[in-house]
């Protein structure tokens, strides 16, 4: 059965390629804009894991991951945090927020499946 | 198109918007906004152009952009504060970046020296922080994911006697944040051969159980040539939230036992607790449920929906979710759009036929057939209007390019400069935003240099030294105007005027009005710069902007008042598809005048027309004289020039103002009609602008307001200034 995945991100380009590279590996994706996009989306879906942006206008990552940690249907879902910030305490912080783990961008497909599949029963 | 192209597009076409949108930021916060969002925004704008194209291997813009981020950073942060001098590196930088998009989408070069410039002033603001972060950021690919990918062959040999045996307690925040032992345990046993024993004597009784809490370890032996990097990398994500030791295998150890577990354990392998036996069947499910395939190959973007629609199970049950996120918008090939619009304007016409049909036929107004004809001449016009709206885009495109041209040109000239623009949202059809850079460009270029004074020529004047230049636009009328405006020192008359006799435009003695002296500078060949610069200098003048504004259908004037600075005006049409018309004859013949261009219609008596010689007549309009110009005579139609009496006038204004009345037999009507180029379907014709069809299928041309006023003042012209002086 093919996992669905939601990605948010602000930018089209990187929706893009996340929506090619996770079609393309067989999974089913969802996608938001922004932090506030995704919990609206998290509304009615149910994804296997969240792959999310950080720096995005209106609700960042490090808040959309709170917000989808504070809900009960969704506390156990696995957050991936795709970002080009790699400084270490950019991810403490999206840890200590609840995320996962994270892809650091660039990323290829390979990297984003094998991301996917670290978390993914 | 191939997906990654068809992507690489998008990201050009998205990084044009985050430009855009780092441009006007950054102009902000040199007005002053130091709000938090905006601050953000500029700094978004930066990072999320980096890493498109870190995706698309695009080196020299990724190092650029992080010199750029890093500093930017800093002002987020308000470390650094976003001082005059800092935002203007950062706006020359926001050009600079432009140009790196550019390149990369165009192929092409930079100036490496100015990249390398900035870069290094941007690094003087932020301490150069920027080289030892890109650093952190070359590494971070392989450090995450190359040694679960292809990093064991590439190992070094494991220590004597092969193995680790892995230490695991997870804590609570472990998962917390979602992640699952089973599947870290799943990720280690692709390292080699495990055998997984399970503590669970932490594990109390029922009634003290904490379900959120955390009581069981686990003790792995594994066996293979696997690093102990490659060990501790399973564990990255978890490290912190968890008790992990990874130690070198004792030889003796994993003998003894491989015998008993030689690979995933089975149920009997954990021993003790059920849960044990549960752990590894999930394992094993784990295991066996096929993950997806891991390299998709870019080629077969055909095999992507396929394999979409292939696993419908979960897509149903989201699709309400997927539906509502498509993108709201689509490409679609121009011609397409050309073609549609082709299309309407043909349904235009037929249904003006079958309307003059029913006319014909004499049936009554409120007859069905009559007013379901209404309803479909509404829909027609309906849908004309969605169609030009597709084509319809905000001048914004235009506008946007001006602010760094202003700079440019400020810099050049020595001039200090702020670009204000208005209305950016303003819809005008695609073909005329295009075609409206090359003039816009020059015009600002012009505002600049020529009308705004020099810093301590303001000074002087009691004006702020910086020059304001306004440019804005807003729909009137069913057309779009833009005006460019300066608070310079308005035109020079007298300097004006004596160019204008020293070569030879007008004569020495004529009297022109303030408004005629300040239209001589569209006159070809006019120039008013005493030193040629390269900014305004190269050839063009605002002759060949006004050409390109009428080629547009559009007009073009000026306002200026001394020592306020001056206005230039352009109104054009808001498409070039169809066009408000007045129906007239002449002759035997029918033809259309822009209604834009008609400023009243009068009827003329003979004794306010006066014969000039040479057939050129001129008539009195309240007091001033107006060229008439008999349109039969004009082109052709007729030879007897018709009497005044026996005729309808049109006051038309051309371009610049500039005045004429066209004499025609009778007015039929007001109506819309649809513009086929005569010149694409026939040849050029003087005095004509293009043909339409009409309801009653006869072809009707439409008249060149313009060339039709030019040709009446080039050859009355000097006569009248005679009889007006």
């Amino acid at each position: 059965m093919s996992l669905t995945i939601l990605t948010v991100d602000d930018s089209r380009t990187m929706r893009d390629m996340l929506r090619l590279a996770l079609v393309q590996a067989g999974y089913t994706v969802l996608q938001a804009e922004d932090g506030q996009h995704g919990l609206e989306v998290l509304d009615d879906a149910t994804p296997d894991v969240i792959v999310t942006d950080i720096n995005m206008p209106r609700l960042d990552g490090y808040g959309f991951i709170e917000g989808v940690r504070a809900d009960d249907r969704h506390r156990t879902v696995p957050i991936l945090v795709l970002t080009t910030e790699s400084s270490p305490e950019k991810k403490q912080r999206a840890r200590d927020a609840g995320a996962t783990g994270w892809i650091v961008k660039p990323f290829n497909p390979e990297k984003l499946v094998d991301a996917i599949r670290r978390v993914a029963a | 198109m191939d997906p990654m192209a068809e992507i690489k597009a998008t990201f050009f076409q998205e990084c044009e918007e985050q430009l855009a949108e780092l441009e006007s930021g950054l102009l902000a916060m040199e007005g002053g906004d130091d709000g938090s969002e905006t601050v953000n925004a500029v700094f978004r704008a930066v990072h999320s152009v980096k890493g498109g194209a870190g995706a698309f291997g695009l080196d020299d813009l990724v190092r650029f952009a992080h010199v750029f981020e890093t500093t930017l950073d800093q002002v987020r942060s308000e470390k650094l504060a976003p001082t005059p001098e800092l935002l203007k590196v950062m706006l020359r930088a926001a050009d600079v970046l432009t140009d790196l998009v550019r390149a990369g989408r165009d192929g092409g070069t930079v100036d490496e020296a100015r990249t390398e410039a900035i870069a290094a002033e941007l690094n003087a603001f932020s301490g150069g922080e920027a080289d030892a972060v890109a650093d952190d950021d070359d590494g971070m690919g392989e450090l995450d994911f190359q040694p679960l990918a292809v990093g064991v062959p590439a190992a070094p040999p494991a220590p004597e006697g092969g193995g680790w045996t892995v230490l695991f307690k997870p804590r609570a925040d472990l998962y917390a944040k979602a992640n699952e032992t089973v599947l870290l345990l799943r990720e280690l046993s692709r390292l080699g051969q495990v055998e997984v024993e399970l503590d669970a004597s932490a594990l109390p009784l029922l009634p003290h159980l904490d379900p959120e809490g955390s009581y069981l370890s686990w003790t792995v032996r594994l066996t293979g040539d696997a690093t102990e990097g490659a060990v501790r990398e399973v564990f990255e994500w978890v490290d912190g939230d968890c008790e992990l030791q990874v130690q070198p295998a004792s030889g003796a150890d994993v003998p003894e036992k491989s015998d008993a577990a030689t690979a995933l354990p089975g149920p009997e392998a954990g021993g003790e607790l059920d849960i044990a036996s549960l752990i590894a069947k999930a394992q094993e499910a784990a295991v066996a449920d096929p993950p997806p395939a891991a390299e998709p190959t870019t080629a077969d973007a055909p095999g992507a929906p396929a394999s979409a629609a292939a696993t419908p199970a979960k897509a149903s049950a989201n699709a309400p979710a997927a539906a509502a996120q498509a993108a709201p918008t689509i490409r679609v090939d121009l011609d397409r759009v050309d073609r549609l619009i082709d299309l309407v304007g043909e349904l235009v016409i037929n249904q003006a036929m079958l309307a003059q049909r029913v006319t014909e036929a004499g049936l009554a107004r409120a007859s069905s057939v009559a007013m379901g004809l209404d309803e479909l001449e509404q829909l027609t016009r309906e849908i004309q209007d969605s169609v030009m709206a597709i084509r319809a885009q905000p001048v914004k495109s235009v506008f946007q390019r001006m602010p760094r041209l202003a700079r440019e040109v400020a810099s050049a000239t020595g001039k200090q400069v702020r670009l204000i623009t208005d209305g950016e949202g303003t819809e005008v059809d695609k073909t005329v935003i295009e075609r409206l850079a090359d003039p816009l460009t020059h015009m600002i270029r012009n505002a600049i240099d020529h009308g705004l004074e020099k810093p301590e020529k303001r000074k002087e004047a009691g004006k702020d030294p910086e020059g304001v230049v306004r440019l804005s636009a807003l729909h009137r009328s069913g057309r779009i105007v833009i005006e460019v405006a300066d608070d310079g020192a308005g035109i020079n008359r007298e300097r004006v005027k004596q160019i204008a006799i020293d070569k030879g435009l007008i004569a020495p003695e004529a009297a022109l009005t303030d408004e005629e002296i300040d239209n001589l500078i569209f006159m070809p060949g006019f120039s008013t710069a005493s030193e040629i610069s390269d900014i305004s200098g190269r050839g063009v003048g605002m002759d060949v902007v006004k050409r390109s504004i009428q080629e547009l259908g559009g007009r073009i004037s000026i306002t200026s008042r001394p020592g306020l600075g001056s206005t230039f005006t352009m109104s054009l049409p808001l498409t070039l598809a169809v066009l408000d018309g007045m129906v007239v004859s002449s002759g035997d013949q029918t033809l259309v005048a822009p209604l834009t261009a008609i400023v009243e219609t009068l009827q003329p008596r003979s004794s306010e027309v006066h014969g000039l010689g040479g057939g050129a007549r001129v008539i009195s309009i309240r007091g001033s004289y107006v060229p008439l110009v008999d349109v039969g005579v004009s082109l052709g139609y007729r030879t007897e020039p018709l009497e005044p009496e026996a005729g309808v006038a049109l006051l038309i204004e051309g371009e610049g103002g500039a005045r004429a009345v066209l004499l025609v037999d009778a007015i039929q009507g007001q109506r819309q009609v649809v513009i086929k180029s005569l010149e694409a379907n026939y040849r050029r014709v003087p005095g004509i602008a293009a043909a339409t069809i009409l309801g009653d299928g006869r072809v009707a041309l439409i008249l060149d307001i313009d060339a039709l006023v030019a040709a009446s003042r080039a050859n009355e012209a000097p006569r009248l200034m005679q009889a007006a002086g």
